[in-house]
């Protein structure tokens, strides 16, 4: 297969047929910030944390296939600051309690927070009155937390193809809800997969907290995407 | 009365036990049982084989759409800036006077539910409602009164209409007392024709020789957007698929537009045969007019169209002779402005939500059911009829370098005589005023609420792709009316239809209206204004689809072309000032305690 | 010359946030020398006795008591920082926003399977209810910001040393959490 060469921000970049451009900047050891992105699961581009800059248009980067001679820009000042006040609007959308979550150290939303040195949001926090589903026999959805990812819409079927995640309402409204029949089937392995595919603490295995100690968890010495910039 | 899982069944069986016309099977259970209860939900997903959420979310999506009872009668009253302007509040406080409940519930006894609606393009003929379909325009207290009290005697809505509009409003299909309200006839739309004859012409050519006609017609698309037709044909032609599709969107949802109603009730004929046209030039031998739900009053009407269109050869199988199969069918939208959105529309279409999708593919890849699928609107799809008859020279003779031919504007607020207008790209903003008696204006909204609102100063500049775009909404806001009022209401349409799929749109428009409220209260600084300036274009900048990305325009544009109207309301002295009062936040904790609360004077 | 003064609160607060100010060990003797105390829990000045330099507040505001408090610190001090997850978004206190405060009351004092006495308290000495909690920034301007449950005692030296000597202030990716 051919090979497509591109850059972002003025780098040489090479790219396969098909990739996006957050895949293909992850194979030159670039990082673009990603949360709804995720590998496997076929892009929904919900978040528009990695929108980057291609021809003079915002693009989001997890949606956009890579083309030939494409320039890309990434890190430049504004981008960087809509990257900052999108995880800011999330911060104050919904009620992120840090300090009572399990998911706190492992959480990409906190993570990105960190990253961007979010000290505090720009925005007011708007908490919004929402609900927690612990009526299901292997997760809890706190829905306090969801940030409409729709990872576990995309990435939680049943064997034979049905959605056990979906949205409802519109807007300000959206949110995960379950066919609660098929969720009543989801096993062991399912429920640890939908917490896994969940950035932030909003679907938790029942039974299982705070296993890992502060310190060792994923971001607390090292930031997210650290793992993709080369040196 | 037959069970739910009988009327389920059936309705389902209807359409094929298809899931991609779950939109039609919602209505068709909605319409027999009141609302779509969490039973007919589990029943629908059972005999479609599909999880329940699938279906939830999908009647959730939709304004028309309920999971609850909403009443034998539902009243929705628009709320649109110029249904206010009309006096749309003494309206609803009649109704609800009349019916003895507030807005956004239903009577106790279950009888009339009074719920708002997003502009349902009446706009020139406000306050207007639908009742159960039917729409009432020019709405009084007194009529208001009759209304409900036909309600409660149990007349059928129909019934309650005591007058008719013009032309073809009339018609016993429809027997609406909606007003056609053409002020001004344009050489595109409104010059007689010959059915039929557009679409022979047409057929004379070859598919690519249509497709060039339209582009030497430099025809952009009409909606607003202004994508080159010709282009976009050309596109879907060339696009591999096993069929293609012609879809028109009469979902005309921007807030101030009610041409597409106009060309629906008079043109229908002309629009069709600007489908088969659209068909015959891409190659597809389906087309599907997505035809908003508030227009519910012309379906009929316009079946019996087809129908007759059908019977001249003009639409069907070998049309004219020529060997070309072409038909149309009705897709019912059910109150979503993002479905005008063309791919949120095909999403629709397909019986899902109304969420955009991403791009690439575009829909002229990767349409309807993933076929190659052209998108037009109903403007546009008729300038194409006129195109054939009269050449793409003749139409390119008109208007300016980089818009040709006319453009149907919807025209209300603060003018003398609203309606539709038909004039030549490149109209100023000036000749309009003069045209529709709205001279006095001191702003005017070009575009709708995704438009521009600009100032006097602005007045000469021209209405056409290379200056002021518009898809048809053209709102005058006189010298006494209070803008941020109108910049508010605007704002509170786009939270409420934002689809919610990314965050800039879903998240950040509640923050800018929240922002402009605390400008609005006087509780602000020189500083919120920046930010507020600062927030729009962030918002603008990152949302997926064109309703982010323009949804921050009314607070944008104002500021920039009503600047002084901001720096009226704010404090100068200070970067900080805070919204807080501390008597309104501890008056709920207080009356449940039983004290009376104490606040010092600060 | 004399020396910055700084005063603490605790409004809305579990008193973490000043713990983590204990928490810088050995560094409070350079802290003593650096800076004096004014209204403070940890000194127990309990009034402003002269303008301050710096103000640290810990906590959101939940009642009356608290407004006052947070507007007598704007008042009395040039520089006023958010401290910990509280201040900054109202913490685990604003987790009852969103619910109406009558219900949070009801709850609390009258459907509460634990108290006997079925009466939400009254008495005019207790400070009023707000109907949320409110992050300080919302009450008054608030010049910087310190995150964590509690902020790290790295992060609050770093920030105070930044501030006191007028250095830029270059944080270790350790030092900024949420929890």
């Amino acid at each position: 297969m051919s090979t497509i060469n591109f850059t972002i921000d003025g780098k040489a970049c090479k790219a396969k047929p098909g990739q996006t451009i957050v895949e293909a900047a992850k194979d030159n050891g670039i990082y673009i910030p990603t949360l709804c992105h995720f590998e496997g699961l076929k892009p929904a581009g919900t978040c528009r944390i990695c929108t980057v800059k291609v021809g003079g248009r915002n693009m989001a980067a997890c949606t956009t296939p890579v083309t030939e001679g494409m320039v890309v820009e990434n890190k430049t000042a504004d981008l960087e600051d809509y990257r900052k006040a999108i995880i800011e609007m999330l911060f104050v959308e919904g009620n992120h309690m840090c300090p009572t979550c399990e998911k706190s150290g492992n959480c990409e939303l906190q993570a990105l927070g960190y990253r961007y040195m979010m000290m505090a949001p720009r925005f007011p926090f708007l908490f919004p009155r929402r609900t927690l589903d612990a009526s299901l026999p292997k997760i809890v959805i706190e829905r306090n937390r969801c940030v409409q990812c729709l990872r576990c819409v995309r990435g939680i079927t049943t064997a034979d193809g049905k959605r056990i995640f979906g949205v409802v309402n519109r807007g300000g409204h959206v949110e995960i809800t379950v066919d609660k029949d098929l969720a009543a089937s989801m096993t062991d392995e399912m429920a640890q997969k939908a917490m896994d595919l969940c950035p932030v603490g909003a679907i938790l295995k029942k039974e299982v907290g705070f296993a890992i100690p502060i310190g060792k968890r994923k971001f607390d010495s090292k930031p997210i995407g650290s793992e993709i910039e080369k040196a | 009365m037959a069970s739910l899982d009988a009327v389920v069944k059936q309705v389902v069986s209807k359409y094929g036990n298809d899931r991609t016309r779950l939109m039609d099977i919602i209505t068709d259970v909605q319409t027999e049982l009141g609302c779509v209860s969490d039973e007919a939900v589990a029943q629908i997903a059972k005999i479609l084989d599909l999880s329940k959420v699938d279906v939830e979310g999908v009647i959730t999506f939709y304004h028309f759409f309920t999971k609850t009872p909403r009443g034998k009668y539902t009243v929705y009253l628009n709320n649109s800036a110029v249904a206010n302007m009309k006096g749309r509040a003494a309206i609803a406080k009649a109704f609800e006077d009349a019916v003895g409940c507030s807005f956004g519930r239903t009577t106790s006894d279950g009888l009339i539910g009074l719920y708002d609606t997003s502009c349902i393009g009446m706009n020139d003929q406000e306050p207007a409602a639908i009742i159960n379909g039917v729409v009432f325009t020019n709405l009084t207290q007194e009529k208001v009164k009759e209304i409900v009290t036909g309600m409660k005697a149990g007349k059928d809505v129909k019934d309650l209409v005591k007058e008719y509009g013009d032309g073809a409003n009339q018609s016993d299909l429809i027997r609406a007392m909606v007003k056609n309200n053409i002020m001004r006839k344009g050489p595109v739309l409104f010059a007689p024709y010959e059915q039929g004859s557009a679409i022979k012409a047409a057929l004379s050519k070859k598919p690519e020789d249509v497709i060039e006609e339209i582009k030497i017609a430099n025809l952009r698309g009409r909606g607003g957007a202004g994508f080159p037709t010709g282009m976009k044909w050309e596109f879907c032609r060339k696009a591999e698929g096993a069929k293609h599709y012609v879809i028109c969107n009469a979902d005309e949802g921007e807030p101030g537009t009610f041409k597409d109603r106009v060309i629906l009730t008079e043109l229908p004929h002309m629009l069709f045969e600007g489908m088969a046209i659209a068909g015959y030039a891409v190659g597809a031998q389906e087309g599907i007019i997505y035809l908003r739900a508030e227009y519910l009053y012309l379906k009929k009407y316009l079946e019996k169209v087809l129908e007759d269109l059908r019977a001249k050869n003009i639409l069907g199988k070998n049309i004219a002779g020529k060997g070309f199969d072409f038909d149309i069918r009705i897709q019912m939208g059910a109150g979503a402005y993002v479905c005008g959105e063309e791919s949120a529309l095909i999403e629709s279409a397909e019986g899902k939500r109304g969420e955009p999708r991403n791009r690439p593919p575009f829909p002229v890849q990767k349409g309807y059911l993933g076929y190659p699928t052209t998108v037009n609107n109903v403007e546009t799809l008729c300038c194409a009829v006129r195109i054939m008859l009269e050449g793409g020279e003749w139409f390119a003779k008109m208007g300016t370098a980089q818009s040709k031919g006319t453009k149907l504007l919807s025209v209300s607020g603060d003018c003398q005589n609203p309606g539709i207008y038909e004039v030549e790209f490149g109209t100023t903003v000036n000749t309009l005023l003069e045209m529709v008696g709205g001279r006095t204006a001191k702003a005017v909204q070009v575009g709708g609420p995704s438009g521009t609102c600009i100032s006097k100063k602005d007045f000469g500049r021209r209405i056409c792709f290379d200056d002021l775009a518009t898809g048809g909404s053209i709102i005058i806001i006189g010298p006494d009316r209070d803008l941020f009022e109108i910049v508010h209401n605007f704002m509170d349409f786009f939270v409420e239809e934002s689809c919610g799929w990314c965050v800039p749109c879903r998240a950040g428009n509640v923050i800018l209206k929240q922002k402009l409220e605390k400008i609005m209260s006087g509780k602000a600084s020189t500083k919120d204004v920046q930010e507020l300036e600062d927030w729009c274009k962030i918002v603008k900048a990152t949302s997926r689809c064109g309703l982010g990305q323009t949804s921050p325009n009314p607070i944008y544009t104002t500021i920039q072309n009503f600047r002084e109207m901001y720096e009226a309301k704010v404090k100068k002295d200070t970067d900080y000032v805070s919204t807080f009062d501390l008597l309104a936040a501890v008056e709920e904790s207080c009356k449940a305690a039983g004290r009376i609360p104490k606040v010092e004077e600060h | 010359m004399s020396k910055p003064v700084v005063a603490t609160a605790s409004l809305a607060g579990c008193f973490g946030c000043h713990m983590s100010i204990l928490d810088i060990d050995d560094r409070i003797l350079k802290l003593i020398e650096l800076v004096e105390f004014n209204k403070s829990p940890i000194d127990d000045i309990k009034t402003f006795t002269k303008q301050c330099d710096i103000g640290l507040i810990e906590g959101g505001c939940c009642n009356s008591e608290n407004v006052e408090n947070l507007k007598l610190f704007r008042k009395n001090c040039k520089i006023l920082i958010s401290v910990g997850e509280c201040a900054i978004m109202g913490g685990l206190p604003a987790m009852r926003n969103g619910i109406p405060v009558k219900e949070c009351l009801e709850e609390a004092y009258l459907k509460c399977p634990t108290v006997d006495d079925n009466i939400i308290p009254n008495d005019d000495e207790l400070p009023m209810i707000l109907d949320r909690v409110y992050p300080c920034h919302e009450i008054v301007k608030i010049d910087y910001f310190l995150p964590g449950c509690p902020p790290r005692a790295d992060l609050i030296w770093e920030a105070l040393v930044a501030l006191l000597t007028g250095k830029e202030l270059e944080l270790p990716y350790e030092v900024v959490k949420f929890d």
